[in-house]
């Protein structure tokens, strides 16, 4: 029997628990009843991607619903494989996202853990994380009859180039006359820079909610990140979201405090890379934690936060969009290899976790390379997990375990 | 003695077969630089105006090896076949490659490429994923702008705007004899096999191109004189739809099963040679005209239903008895299109089959009968 299967008297367990959690899940409730019951108090929902730029929405009053964050429910309530199924019958490749999947079965079956989204009114689709969310939308605007407005962030390979920017925001000025259009009044532009000003300040709320896990022992884990990064990708720019995330950053600052660690004895520092593999998350962390590791940062919860320096809050629908096309998956290897070494360096971490998640291309193809990268120039171990974010069929535990085992063997030699 | 046509098809049966080969002959008997492309928005206009030979790739579909190291399992044979050869040296005749934005995956192959691949010419086309937009097509010109600034400096010489009329000209002139032999086959199929269009269009990809404008021209000249009857009673009219065929058995599996391949939608068949370019002063605008108007991928988007509309309007008009979708396993925009557009078949009772393709076609016999169980429904 492996540490962590033990049973054992664990009395600073309370003290760890993160207190947040619960407000999180309150505000989670309360915004998915809104979304859920907007037809009766006359507000329109748009369905919008996870990298796309909700501000807008906010200002507007709309409600924005995230099938990425309905995707990573169904992953974490362990009701992939079945929806996935369900999609494949309806004849989706199974080799294709499992959000995607999860998601258009939900809508034709009602099914899912809420029993599917509420409808959407009309769809943002920014491709800066994936060409899949194109396809996923026209596939939700064919079903929905719903217009669908596509925010086209073009990837850059090495440099983001004039022309590149001059369409990024001229499409900016499209997407406002969208949503004039479809909301049938104009753009508030006062309230838009309160919206703005508020995005900024929840975003750095979330940047040093993330920082904090620089302290040793680190008082947050990524597996928690996953959980609280939700607010940051679908409430940004309210003050619900500033004041849960000042809330969080306090809650973080006593436990540094206090030397309360999130790993007790907290030996190893890991970076993660990738998403989450939503129906694992407290295994793999149960499993890190028995060889004393924690997963410090990653990522995928630093990629909103990570353009906040290209953001200027004075001029922010023209930062945002060249911004939001800069996010880490928008951008080449070489350019991926800065960011990861600078993570790396910032939170000391001794290795590098990478999720191959065959659900996001984008994302997973070149994990190779940046893998050689990362050993030749940092000197860490590296671990590749083969898995998938939400079809649980593509996750071989026994494998993964003894791959985890040998990695962290390698570390501590 | 071989009659015309014949020979033409042999030579171009050749070049098709041994793509590789051909390209090291031309590259030593004209001194010509050659630049390899994956996909059929690469601006070729711009790099045959820059004296080079446009080259497609089509990826090994055998031992993949060396790019097991840098892509995983979950990604298509063309992407791991293309990688292959590049970093087996399979490609050593080539100067380099033009990338335009496709898919997820070539995306992420391009980066690759540049960082393990070792060639000189490295030109990213990062073109805008919709194509219904009047800012869309400002920036798809910018990219085209762009694309012919990073020949000049790659290869250090000056692309003409007349260069660029020119090689607009013989464009047109290709395409348009590439839609002749299309249509002259779908009325009278008899006239050539369809394996002989296939090995037409891959020639079409790889030769010099004003070598084969000439080749093509006196092909369907002489077709056309060729008496053949014009309607084929019995044998079932098929269309292909999918991404690249790379399968010249496929073709003759079909033709066995009583099928005949009278049109597709494919990338490397008439998504190829579809889309005249204006003749116009303004060359770049022209081509980005083109681009914005042709038939469209399943990575670019037109509108929600636009593939599904051409597909049945085709299907109409070549009077389709059966449409075979052929995708490569793990290519993700068409495998999101499949659903809809076998809906859209199947509301007018136009029968459909799907058949994926991972390294390499399944077995002959397994094939044959899938076909046949197709076609024998019809």
């Amino acid at each position: 029997m492996s540490d962590m299967n033990k049973k054992t008297v664990d009395p600073g367990k309370d003290n760890r628990k993160i207190k947040s959690v619960s407000r999180m899940k309150e505000i989670m409730t309360h915004y998915y009843i809104d979304a859920k019951t907007a037809r009766e108090s006359g507000k329109k929902v748009a369905w919008i991607t996870s990298g796309g730029p909700v501000e807008p929405l906010i200002a507007m009053d709309v409600i924005p619903v995230y099938p990425e964050n309905h995707g990573a429910m169904v992953g974490a309530s362990k009701m992939g494989v079945d929806l996935c199924q369900k999609a494949e019958e309806m004849g989706y490749s199974s080799d294709l996202c499992s959000y995607a999947r999860a998601d258009i079965a939900c809508a034709a079956t009602q099914g899912g853990p809420i029993g599917g989204l509420p409808e959407p009114d009309f769809l943002v689709c920014c491709n800066n994380i994936c060409g899949t969310v194109l396809k996923w939308y026209e596939v939700a605007a064919r079903y929905y009859k719903v217009p669908l407005f596509i925010l086209d962030t073009p990837f850059i390979h090495r440099e983001m180039r004039k022309e590149a920017q001059q369409y990024v925001m001229s499409q900016i000025e499209e997407y406002i006359a969208f949503l004039e259009a479809q909301c049938g009044r104009k753009m508030d532009y006062d309230r838009m820079t309160d919206v703005g000003r508020l995005a900024v300040e929840g975003l750095r709320l979330w940047q040093a909610v993330l920082d904090t896990a620089a302290h040793k022992p680190s008082p947050i884990t990524a597996f928690d990140l996953f959980f609280h990064l939700g607010l940051i990708v679908t409430l940004r720019g309210t003050q619900v979201t500033v004041d849960y995330y000042q809330g969080l950053l306090d809650e973080m600052n006593e436990r540094i405090a206090n030397n309360i660690a999130m790993v007790p004895g907290e030996k190893y520092r890991l970076l993660w890379d990738n998403l989450p593999v939503w129906y694992k998350t407290r295994w793999l962390s149960d499993k890190f934690a028995s060889h004393k590791a924690c997963l410090v940062a990653d990522t995928y919860t630093s990629a909103w936060s990570g353009v906040l320096p290209l953001i200027d809050e004075d001029r922010f629908l023209e930062t945002m969009s060249l911004s939001y096309s800069q996010v880490y998956i928008n951008i080449s290897h070489d350019m991926m290899i800065d960011k990861l070494s600078e993570m790396i360096r910032k939170y000391d971490a001794d290795g590098l976790v990478m999720h191959s998640n065959r659900s996001c291309k984008p994302y997973s193809l070149g994990q190779y390379d940046l893998q050689k990268m990362v050993m030749e120039q940092l000197g860490i171990p590296t671990l590749i997990i083969e898995a998938d974010m939400v079809d649980e069929r593509h996750f071989a535990e026994s494998q993964i375990e003894t791959r985890i085992d040998a990695f962290m063997e390698t570390l501590k030699s | 003695m071989m009659n015309p046509q014949d020979e033409i098809l042999k030579k171009f049966q050749t070049v098709s077969e041994n793509p590789h080969e051909y390209a090291r002959s031309i590259k030593e008997q004209t001194g010509k630089k050659i630049i390899g492309f994956f996909c059929s928005y690469t601006p070729e206009e711009l790099l045959q105006a820059a004296g080079v030979v446009p080259f497609r790739l089509f990826g090994t579909a055998r031992d993949i090896e060396l790019a097991e190291s840098h892509l995983q399992s979950y990604c298509c044979s063309l992407v791991r076949g293309g990688l292959e050869d590049a970093l087996r040296g399979r490609l050593d005749f080539m100067e380099g490659t033009v990338f335009p934005h496709t898919c997820d995956s070539i995306q992420r192959l391009s980066d690759i490429w540049r960082l393990n691949a070792g060639f000189d010419v490295h030109i990213d086309a990062v073109m805008p994923v919709k194509l219904n937009t009047p800012s869309a097509r400002k920036y798809m010109v910018d990219v085209l702008a762009g694309v012919r600034k990073d020949l000049e400096k790659s290869l250090n010489i000056t692309i003409t705007d007349h260069a660029i009329s020119e090689s607009i000209e013989l464009y047109n002139r290709i395409r348009s004899s590439l839609l002749s032999l299309y249509r002259m086959r779908s009325r009278k199929p008899a006239v050539i096999p369809q394996s002989a269009v296939y090995h037409t269009m891959k020639a079409a990809m790889v030769m010099d191109r004003a070598e084969f404008a000439k080749d093509l021209e006196a092909l369907v000249a002489s077709l056309e004189k060729l008496p053949v009857k014009d309607v084929e009673t019995v044998r079932k009219r098929i269309m292909l739809s999918g991404g690249i065929c790379n399968q010249p058995d496929i073709y003759k599996i079909i033709d066995k099963a009583g099928g005949e391949v009278v049109w597709d939608d494919l990338c490397t068949g008439l998504r190829y040679a579809a889309g005249f370019i204006e003749e116009s002063n303004q060359p770049i605008e022209a081509l980005a005209n083109r681009y914005t108007r042709r038939i469209v991928c399943p990575a670019k988007h037109a509108s929600i239903t636009a593939r599904g509309e051409s597909l049945l309007a085709e299907v109409h008009k070549q009077k389709i008895d059966g449409v075979v979708f052929l995708h490569l396993k793990f290519c993700d925009p068409h495998a999101f299109d499949y659903p809809y557009l076998k809906d859209f078949l199947g509301r007018e009772n136009v029968p459909s089959m799907l058949l994926e393709i991972e390294e390499q076609a399944p077995p002959e016999g397994q094939l044959r009968t899938r076909f046949e169980t197709f076609i024998d429904m019809l």
